[in-house]
């Protein structure tokens, strides 16, 4: 295959990943995550009394999420605060992190995500819920197992692993679609998003290319986590 | 997992160990004949139970840990009081080891009171403490210190050998509370200060090996050396 990415990448390669547990001191467990030039900071408070109370779940806990773009995280400054695109990538975030947390362990509290990106170059709900799930992990959250997440690309006939910008405005032949996909180390898919066309068997493929990737950031948030403490 | 089981970090979903040899205690899960970490902590195996120890997060309150609290509120039957844990926990009128009038209870502890208490139970409506046992009590003198509740286990020490190690180096009456707070009562501000730091320099060092020994060439350095 001759195609070539803009930013000289092979196909199935993905942007450097970095990862670190424990950024903010004052969290109850925080992580940073980042896929090149895309960071996201995850921030855990709580478990934690609910308010307002009337949202209290005396059978289970719950997952707040809040994702922010902060407003010099892109080229052009966007305007600070909730938006709408926002508002959905929070509830997304808490759809993609629920099914793997024990939260049933803690009724009527709540557990508060705090996402924010701090630099955006595409994938930034990926970077989002990676940063998520290695902060809930960090704040000693039961969990059954961690989620990592991958947005897998299709440029005109190509399937391309962790889109950047530039690829995410790519306009040529039949245009650009973006796959987010959340999954367990396993293989089991708590979360995927679909921006464009594709064909059911290219999607098929387009699930077993995100399973080899999420196996490479599994790795990476490990190392992140086993690191942190010294023995 | 070899046999001979040494303390390592695990994360969610690890498959700390396999086969029917070994039990699953807090923190993990038996999933088929694999023993899962359901927790971000250090797994430790005694006897045959493994269990995974939190490093990091809140406090979890727990059956019989003393803990030093403050008065949030005063209702008709008791105390509430604040623990910095996720729930809040009351105090009950009965659980004071004194007699106290109904409608004098603000004269016993009032709003923003420090006490040192034990947690009675933890039920799913919430803590109940007590005060009825010995060196439970209000806090009247001395300064209070805030340290990550996970590293308490290293503060106090085995069978408390850490703790009285500082308690000997400063000449300070020191409880600890399970909950993170610890209370300093000394001679003088000086004294209740060196222990203050000594405290963050074993948070700060908690995984050190041989912390004892290191502790005790910090007192040297602070030229108050510790004579055996």
């Amino acid at each position: 295959m001759t195609f070539k990415r803009s930013d000289g990448r092979g196909i199935e390669e993905m942007r450097p990943i970095k990862a670190e547990v424990g950024v903010v001191p004052n969290a109850d467990g925080s992580a940073i995550f980042s896929f090149g030039k895309t960071v996201a900071i995850a921030a855990v408070y709580g478990p934690r009394k609910m308010h307002p109370q009337h949202q209290q779940d005396p059978e289970k806990g719950k997952l707040r999420c809040n994702y922010n773009m902060l407003s010099f995280s892109v080229d052009d400054r966007i305007r600070p605060g909730p938006s709408r695109r926002s508002t959905e990538i929070s509830k997304i975030t808490e759809w993609a992190l629920e099914p793997v947390l024990l939260i049933e362990k803690y009724p009527n509290l709540v557990i508060d995500v705090h996402i924010n990106i701090l630099q955006a170059d595409a994938s930034t709900r990926c970077a989002g819920i990676n940063a998520a799930a290695l902060a809930l992990a960090h704040a000693g959250i039961p969990m059954k197992n961690l989620v990592s997440s991958v947005s897998i690309g299709k440029l005109d006939k190509q399937l391309v692993v962790d889109v950047d910008k530039e690829e995410e405005d790519f306009e040529e032949g039949e245009g650009s679609t973006d796959i987010p996909i959340t999954m367990t180390p396993e293989g089991d898919i708590t979360h995927i998003q679909l921006d464009g066309k594709i064909s059911i068997e290219e999607l098929k493929e387009v699930v077993q290319l995100a399973k080899k990737s999420v196996k490479k950031i599994y790795e990476v948030q490990k190392k992140a986590l086993k690191e942190s403490v010294k023995l | 997992m070899s046999d001979k089981m040494e303390r390592q970090i695990v994360i969610p979903g690890e498959v700390i160990a396999k086969g029917e040899n070994y039990l699953p205690g807090s923190g993990t899960e038996k999933i088929g004949d694999e023993i899962v970490s359901t927790k971000y902590g250090l797994a430790e195996l005694s006897d045959r139970l493994i269990k995974v120890i939190s490093l990091s997060g809140i406090y979890q309150p727990r059956k019989g840990n003393v803990v030093i609290g403050k008065v949030e509120n005063i209702t008709f039957y008791g105390w509430v009081i604040s623990l910095d844990a996720p729930e809040t926990s009351f105090l009950p009128l009965q659980e004071i080891p004194r007699y106290v009038n109904k409608g004098d209870l603000s004269e016993v502890l009032d709003i923003g009171d420090m006490i040192v208490a034990k947690i009675l139970d933890v039920t799913s409506r919430g803590i109940d403490l007590t005060m009825k046992s010995r060196g439970l009590e209000k806090i009247n003198e001395g300064i209070i210190v805030k340290i990550n509740s996970n590293k308490v286990p290293r503060i106090i020490g085995k069978e408390g050998s850490m703790i009285n190690l500082i308690k000997k180096g400063s000449g300070c009456e020191i409880t600890v509370g399970q909950n993170g707070l610890i209370w300093i009562k000394g001679k003088n501000i000086e004294d209740e200060l060196l222990v203050k730091r000594a405290i963050n320099f074993v948070s700060e060092k908690s995984f050190t090996n041989g912390l004892t020994e290191e502790v005790k060439k910090w007192f040297e350095n602070e030229g108050k050396p510790i004579n055996e």
